[in-house]
């Protein structure tokens, strides 16, 4: 029992981030513009927070700190995918070469400014978020060791956002006008509806959720931030089209996704499945594998947005 | 003929202001963490690839081989309307399949060399070849299944080189050393370039850009391959086997990429399969080098040495205790920029038009098709 508890546990240090960046990717595309970009948002965030973890964790610890960080990765998030949405809205830039260029510019930036504030690339910080047991909610049997115990408050921010997702998307005006964006902006536009704002509110939605997956992905994976998120953003990317654009689709594939990576990760220890004998690579291939299979069957009747990609351009019928 | 060449212009105007925006954005950097030293460093960046003389240019064509062909490979997919950012997972690919015929099979004497290039451009075909099949039979975006096509191939290629004992160097966590019957020859560049790591590979790469400016300006192959690149439906109509072009596209974009992968490790200059879950940079550097080159397998050419020269001169910044990613940022700012080119071109055909009483039809942006 103890086995299923942990992996799940170790599930969901490498779930939430995936799904919270994924929700975020849902946000963008949905209102028309493809976010490429998030691996690039991810390690800015991620940067910030951590360097702020950094710079005070002589004089501060504990959730409070953790939560602050969490708002200055967002905020950082925001302000970099500030970029893409100028560069794809105003610019009328192709997207994904936008996407790119935010992609490459984000690592060399990070360790560049981590060498002249520190000498050296690596930011290390003091894990102290880690909660043993929440209390009472942790002595419920069998849920108790699964969500409320060895869990970060980043997971229950999470699940927050990923409820609040689902409600934003399908249960308010501002959701129902950012998918009619992504949808057919023309009508929309003549509907009322500034287009560009809400793809401005698209990217941006998707830039803080991209900078908070950053800092709730390297918060319990590791001790220190290498300017590296691993490829998260681009499995994010997986994770979107495998759920097809959907908030509960997206929940559950990053579930599957991030077990995968959980066992890539702890699977030696694990005795059943050290026993199987088969390399953790074959465990970190399967998401990516997978994703291309599920491409070829849903293409045919894909429920990507059908705007996505293309400019908005007002004169254009 | 008038209004092509007035495109062409603003084309290259566009990436002239991308690259000096970034050069700009790299001097305030620079400016911002160290004021003293930023004036040397900046003049460093632009010069320092000349400073060590013969030494030093070869250097420069050294670091361009492998990106000139990235660079191709992205520049020609483009150009055929296709998005290839497969490039790394192409380019690992092809640098294993020269490793490994590199490391193992050592019977074959002077043609060991051909042999293990050929392995990686095989290799890397191959990889452009599924991102190619899922567009023209099941429509699926060629961006995100390269991507996905990436990760599969790093993650494949640690793999085999890691659980297979005659590739893997235990004690440094990466390949073997290839038999030096496989290391490209020097072609006489050493002589030419005495102390660099320069060889015939850029002879080889050039060759290449030369093909692939042939294939796409004066075969009738090339004009199919473009034609279905400017519009899918009307090519079919007109008689081009259109999912055969597209599946092309990629294989020869996969190919060029898989050819680098080969180029670098087969260099002799002491480059390995390193065993670390990361993408290649010289592939996302293959981006940079064709938007800055606008696709075109001669301005590739340029921008990919000018992008080497920049890598080359900012190798001698660490002089002045500024790390070398400052290169780097400069880069992605430049591509930020030539993003915008589309805009340019707007703004300079209005210009243009104004005076000549008409309005321009500009292309489209978007990959989606």
């Amino acid at each position: 029992m103890s086995v299923i508890y942990f992996i799940f546990q170790q599930t969901m240090y490498f779930m939430i981030p995936l799904m919270i960046v994924a929700l975020g990717a849902m946000f963008s595309e949905r209102s028309g513009i493809i976010n490429i970009a998030l691996e690039g948002i991810m390690t800015m965030g991620a940067f910030t927070g951590i360097l702020f973890l950094n710079f005070t964790g002589k004089s501060m610890s504990g959730q409070l700190q953790l939560i602050i960080a969490i708002l200055i990765s967002m905020g950082t998030g925001m302000i970099f995918s500030l970029f893409h949405a100028y560069a794809s809205i105003n610019m009328k830039s192709n997207q994904v070469i936008s996407g790119t260029a935010l992609n490459m510019f984000a690592p060399a930036f990070a360790v560049f400014v981590a060498r002249v504030i520190q000498g050296v690339q690596q930011v290390p910080f003091n894990n102290t978020f880690r909660i043993t047991s929440v209390p009472v909610l942790g002595s419920i049997p069998f849920i108790g060791p699964l969500l409320f115990q060895n869990a970060y408050i980043t997971t229950y921010v999470g699940i927050l956002i990923f409820v609040l997702s689902a409600v934003v998307l399908y249960r308010t005006r501002f959701g129902l006008r950012l998918r009619a964006c992504g949808e057919h902006p023309q009508a929309a536009d003549s509907a009322g509806i500034n287009v560009y704002r809400m793809q401005y509110a698209g990217v941006l939605i998707s830039g803080a959720l991209g900078g908070l997956g950053g800092l709730v992905f390297v918060v319990p994976t590791s001790t220190n931030f290498n300017a590296d998120v691993a490829g998260y953003g681009f499995l994010a990317l997986a994770v979107l089209i495998f759920g097809q654009w959907k908030p509960v689709n997206i929940m559950l594939c990053s579930l599957f996704f991030g077990l995968m990576k959980a066992v890539a990760s702890s699977y030696s220890g694990i005795p059943f499945l050290s026993a199987l004998g088969i390399p953790s690579y074959f465990y970190k291939m399967v998401p990516y594998i997978i994703t291309l299979i599920v491409l070829v069957f849903t293409s045919r009747n894909s429920q990507a947005p059908k705007a996505e990609g293309i400019p908005y351009d007002k004169g254009q019928r | 003929m008038k209004p092509k060449q007035i495109k062409d212009h603003t084309g290259i105007l566009s990436s002239i202001f991308a690259i000096i925006l970034g050069l700009i954005v790299g001097l305030i950097i620079l400016f911002l963490c160290n004021p003293e030293q930023a004036l040397p460093g900046f003049a460093t960046i632009l010069s320092g690839a000349f400073t060590h003389g013969a030494k030093g240019i070869g250097q420069v064509f050294y670091y361009a081989t492998p990106i000139i062909l990235t660079g191709l490979s992205v520049g020609f997919a483009f150009k055929t309307g296709l998005f290839n950012i497969g490039t790394p997972g192409q380019f690992i690919i092809g640098g294993f399949g020269a490793v490994y015929v590199g490391i193992l099979w050592t019977s074959l004497g002077p043609v060991h060399w051909i042999v293990a290039l050929a392995a990686s451009v095989i290799l890397g075909a191959l990889w452009g070849l599924v991102p190619g099949i899922l567009k023209a039979y099941y429509n699926v975006n060629e961006v995100i299944a390269s991507i996905m096509m990436n990760y599969i191939g790093m993650y494949l290629v640690n793999w085999i080189t890691k659980s297979y004992k005659p590739l893997f160097n235990n004690l440094r966590n990466e390949s073997k050393n290839v038999a030096n019957t496989a290391n490209i020859p020097k072609m006489g560049l050493d002589k030419i370039f005495p102390g660099s790591s320069v060889n015939g590979g850029i002879i080889i790469a050039i060759l290449v850009v030369i093909l692939i400016w042939v294939i796409l300006n004066k075969t009738t192959f090339g004009y199919e391959l473009k034609a279905v690149g400017f519009n899918r439906d009307a090519s079919k109509y007109a008689g081009i086997n259109e999912k055969k072009s597209i599946i092309l596209s990629m294989v020869i974009a996969g190919a060029i990429a898989g050819l680098a992968g080969g180029l670098l490790f087969l260099a002799g200059t002491g480059k390995h399969i390193e065993i670390k879950d990361v993408l290649p940079s010289e592939g996302f550097t293959g981006i940079s080098v064709a938007l800055l080159g606008l696709n075109n397998p001669i301005g590739v050419l340029f921008s990919g040495i000018f992008i080497a020269y920049l890598t080359a001169g900012g190798f001698y910044l660490q002089l002045f205790e500024f790390s070398t990613e400052i290169i780097d940022i400069i880069v992605a700012v430049i591509i930020y920029f030539s993003a915008f080119a589309l805009m340019v071109k707007i703004i300079m055909s209005k210009f243009v038009g104004q005076k000549n009483g008409k309005t321009d039809e500009t292309g489209k942006g978007g990959t989606k098709s």
